[in-house]
């Protein structure tokens, strides 16, 4: 699988994350307090709420919506919640964020 | 190498600690468990439904001896430790096994106290309190048919209500007149008594037992007066005693029983002891409540993190017996200063006291309708000053109002399909069944399981009754004072004490210093810290976007498909065709799909795309408007009427007070939201009597009402003050606003505040403190001089908060 550029890590802001409109639908990417960016799909498997839009805290982000709490590492809802987000590979190289994934492939 | 930590007690208290260590440091220790009993660890205080055979012993395991092995845990159950070697850390059980440690946990619990007279050892006397008790009771029951209990308290009249329905007949014998006399006055001591006779329990009180008969079984029980009861089996349930003879064998300081200090350390410190063996500050505990407040404690100093302290638990107590509600907490005797207010409807079997003193409670008891348990033991942990309550207290908490419940303010009499959590869809059963089958114990399980009350919240009062039915007086109610969220152990009060005292002028300062146990906190804490922060620095703070929820990033309200809705402020209610032409423009041009009024006297365009939302926004500013905060813990809105301007009532102009009010108010940020009302009469067109702050006029003057609330729980204010010219009212409303700033906790309203504070507090800040009043007036104007600006109107697209939330172009 081929690693895509998306944008430079200084676009996403610490504890934050940005959004990227792809075929495979909308990303969500997320920067840690330590630099460590992760992507997901841009929906919570709950009511499909806009992950991106959540506060960042350690690896995990809140929906904004009902407050379920997902692991960016692997799109898992929190305990006891359950329910999966589509999560990404996801790399910075030399201050460029990349990502790839099979959805990603798929959609193209 | 990992040091050894090692365990004497598989009971509630022992296990409940090990989890809580788990949980902050998995890694520390090679943990060793030495139990008593030959089984996993299990909730003994169902052992009562056990009994009543209303549950099986595998609904009650807490953790299977698998859970042991998972987590590397030794357990040798059925395997009493028999003494402690302190100079060579080991302790060694009957069998021979022994281990060593580096720090060790006595949680021994207790054991029931056998009354030694003659026969106390006969075949067919027993305890209750384990599960070779209930057994043995069980087998007796299949076999015989009179049993006798020795006690009536709540021990006792559980075990006899057991027993009564597994078919034995049950007579209890009780040496006072009184029926749980450490819970219940005489009245509710004889009303008990009462709906127990007609269940076919007999009693014999005050009555004295001399002695056990039998030759190779019990056969009766003789009474001080000379009578004799028959028996087949006799249960001795007059008390417990603190397990302390291992601690004493090793030479421990005890007195009841094993003396701890606040941290749950012996006088040996190498040493921990929690639960029902240990004394803390002259408290022996025998409930379950307490004991897991000091295994949360004991937990956070064996994980090394060492800053939590036990300050004793307040306790309440319920009867588990199927169809009698009793519910009691604190001291009900009275004495010096103590005042009464009883109700009684003896032909429905209610009757309810509440002792209070100084205008606290102090002590509470229901028979018959307990519902309101909960409401009184929290007025009491809180120290509520109940004055302004004093006429509904024997009402109860459900006055009505409460959206969403079907009017029902009693769990125990809705049917198991009943919708509990309006929010969530959650019914009774599915609450109870989760309650039973995951051993919850707190509402904050019951949220994390099952969802009820985790939205609105109005439900609460239903579930914690859920909770004190079901798992009776094992439910460990909500600490009084809760810790801010599970990042911490220190409450909001704490939190934000510290920020002044200690000069902290940056979340992850907070959070170093307060030794937070999450690197960056979490989605309650941040927003929590970074509003205290802005409160107690007024421009010196640098707000930090990424603690804020993303309402307060986009100025606008997320909805449920991910657009936004925005509301223009528009000055008291008042508009004009310009504004009106501008936002028909703005709906048009980015294809707004609704617009529509809202409570507050606004207009909400819903459904703006994310990235429009600049542009809407500078459309808008054009035409001299500005946000609207609909979306923020902040000043909402100031409703109006049309006042003495129009209104042929009028006495004063309410619309201009308002818009005044709402121009000195707007874009404060506050604990929660902040809604007001300035009605021109008392008519009252503007509802203000359910606003946060309510002005109403009057021929005179201004009335000013505080912490009315007309969402999920209708409360109406409370008169704060009468006051003549609009300049008090707006120092007033400033004050009031300030203060709220100030105390509140974090998405408190005013309502809920001033309930913890009382009504009292707050006149004695605004209205008899002059001097102080104004301070707190000067301290709002100055933090509105940093805070009074429009967010958009610096140039939306270049505001960092936007640059760091607009969408990424796609890549070529």
């Amino acid at each position: 699988m081929e690693w895509q550029r998306i944008c430079d890590l200084e676009d996403i802001p610490r504890l934050g994350a940005r959004t990227i409109c792809l075929a495979a639908g909308p990303i969500a990417l997320f920067r840690t307090r330590d630099d460590r960016v992760f992507a997901l799909l841009d929906k919570c498997p709950h009511k499909a709420g806009p992950l991106s839009q959540g506060i960042v805290h350690g690896t995990r982000v809140t929906c904004p919506l009902h407050d379920m709490v997902i692991e960016l590492e692997t799109g898992l809802a929190i305990a006891p919640d359950d329910g999966q987000a589509t999560t990404f590979e996801a790399r910075v190289i030399s201050g460029n964020v990349e990502i790839r994934g099979a959805a990603l492939e798929a959609a193209q | 190498m990992k040091q050894k930590l090692v365990v004497i007690g598989n009971g509630m208290a022992g296990i409940k600690t090990v989890e809580e260590l788990l949980e902050r440091n998995p890694d520390l220790y090679d943990i060793t468990v030495f139990g008593d009993e030959p089984h996993g660890n299990y909730n003994r205080i169902m052992l009562s439904p056990v009994l009543s055979g209303e549950k099986s012993m595998a609904d009650i395991m807490i953790n299977e001896q698998s859970w042991y092995a998972e987590h590397g845990i030794t357990l040798h159950a059925g395997s009493p430790v028999t003494s402690i070697d302190r100079p060579h850390r080991t302790v060694t059980a009957e069998d021979g096994t022994s281990a060593a440690y580096d720090r060790l946990l006595i949680a021994t619990g207790s054991s029931p106290f056998i009354i030694p007279v003659p026969g106390h050892d006969l075949p067919g006397v027993v305890a209750f309190r384990n599960i070779a008790d209930v057994d043995a009771m069980a087998a007796a029951a299949a076999e015989y048919s009179r049993a006798v209990v020795i006690g009536g308290g709540l021990l006792g009249l559980e075990a006899a209500a057991g027993l009564l329905r597994r078919g034995m007949t049950v007579t209890v014998i009780h040496l006072m007149d009184c029926l749980m006399e450490r819970q219940l006055d005489p009245v509710a001591s004889a009303l008990l008594k009462r709906s127990l006779e007609e269940r076919s329990l007999t009693f014999e009180m005050p009555a004295e037992t001399k002695a056990i008969l039998g030759s190779d079984r019990v056969r009766a029980v003789a009474l001080g007066d000379g009578a004799e009861i028959a028996a087949d089996l006799v249960v001795m349930a007059v008390g417990i005693r603190p397990n302390i003879g291992l601690a004493e064998d090793a030479g421990l300081h005890c007195g009841r029983g094993i003396v701890v200090n606040d941290t749950m350390q012996s006088y040996d410190p190498r040493i921990y002891a929690v639960g029902e063996c240990v004394q803390h500050r002259g408290q022996t505990y025998g409930l379950v409540a307490p004991l897991f407040d000091q295994a949360k404690v004991c937990a956070n100093h064996l994980a090394e993190i060492g800053y939590a302290r036990y300050g004793g638990s307040l306790t309440s107590t319920k009867l588990k017996v199927t169809g009698i509600d009793v519910f009691s907490a604190g001291d009900f005797s009275g004495g010096e200063g103590a005042e009464e207010i009883i109700f009684q409807d003896a032909a429905q079997g209610i009757y309810r006291k509440v002792v209070i003193n100084d205008n606290q409670v102090q002590g509470a008891l229901a028979y018959g309708d307990t519902s309101d348990g909960a409401w009184y033991f929290q007025l009491m942990r809180d120290g509520t000053d109940v004055s302004a309550l004093r006429e509904k207290l024997m009402f109860g908490h459900g006055g009505g109002g409460e959206a969403g419940l079907g009017g029902e303010t009693g769990a125990a009499a809705l049917p198991g399909d009943a919708e509990i959590c309006g929010c969530n869809g959650v019914c009774k059963d599915t609450i109870t069944a989760a309650i039973t089958a995951k051993n919850l114990f707190t509402l904050d399980d019951v949220r994390a399981h099952t969802k009820a009350s985790s939205s609105c919240g109005s439900c609460t009062g239903l579930v914690e009754q859920l909770l004190a039915s079901t798992v009776g007086s094992g439910y460990a109610e909500t600490p009084s004072v809760r810790p801010l969220c599970k990042c911490t152990q220190f409450s909001h009060d704490d939190v934000r004490r510290t920020i002044i005292e200690q000069n902290l002028k940056t979340i992850p300062d907070v959070m170093r210093f307060m030794e937070w146990e999450t690197g960056d906190g979490c989605a309650k804490c941040r927003p929590a810290i970074n509003y205290y922060l802005l409160c107690a620095w007024p421009g010196d703070y640098v707000d930090d976007a990424q603690s804020r929820f993303i309402n307060e990033r986009a100025h606008a309200n997320i909805q449920k498909d991910g657009t936004y809705s925005v509301v223009p402020r528009m000055w008291g209610g008042m508009t004009n065709p310009k504004e009106l032409r501008a936002i028909a423009d703005v709906a048009e041009r980015f294809d707004i799909p609704a617009v529509k009024m809202t409570g507050g006297q606004r207009i909400d365009l819903l459904g703006v795309k994310k990235e429009d939302l600049p542009a809407v926004w500078r459309d808008l500013n054009a035409a001299g408007m500005v946000s609207g905060h609909a979306y923020g813990k902040a000043l909402r809105t100031v409703k109006t009427c049309v006042g003495s301007e129009w209104c042929r009532f009028g006495v004063q102009d309410s619309t201009a007070m308002g818009i005044d009010l709402e121009k000195m108010a707007c874009a404060s940020w506050t604990p929660h939201k902040f809604k007001m009302a300035v009605s021109g009469c008392p008519r009252n067109c503007a509802e203000a009597t359910i606003k946060d702050f309510g002005v109403v006029a009057v021929e005179s003057g201004w009335e000013l009402h505080v912490g009315g609330n007309g969402g999920i729980r209708v409360r109406t204010t409370d008169l704060l003050a009468k006051v003549t010219t609009e300049a008090e009212v707006k120092e007033y409303a400033g004050a009031f606003l300030q203060l709220y700033r100030e105390e509140a906790h974090y998405l408190e309203r005013t309502a809920p505040w001033i309930e913890r504070v009382g009504l009292g507090h707050v006149k004695q800040r605004i209205n008899e403190d002059a001097a102080g009043r104004r301070a707190l007036f000067d301290r709002f104007l100055l933090s509105q001089e940093f805070a009074q600006t429009d967010p958009w109107a610096q140039g939306a697209d270049d505001t960092p908060e936007w640059t760091g939330i607009r969408p990424l172009a796609a890549a070529e």
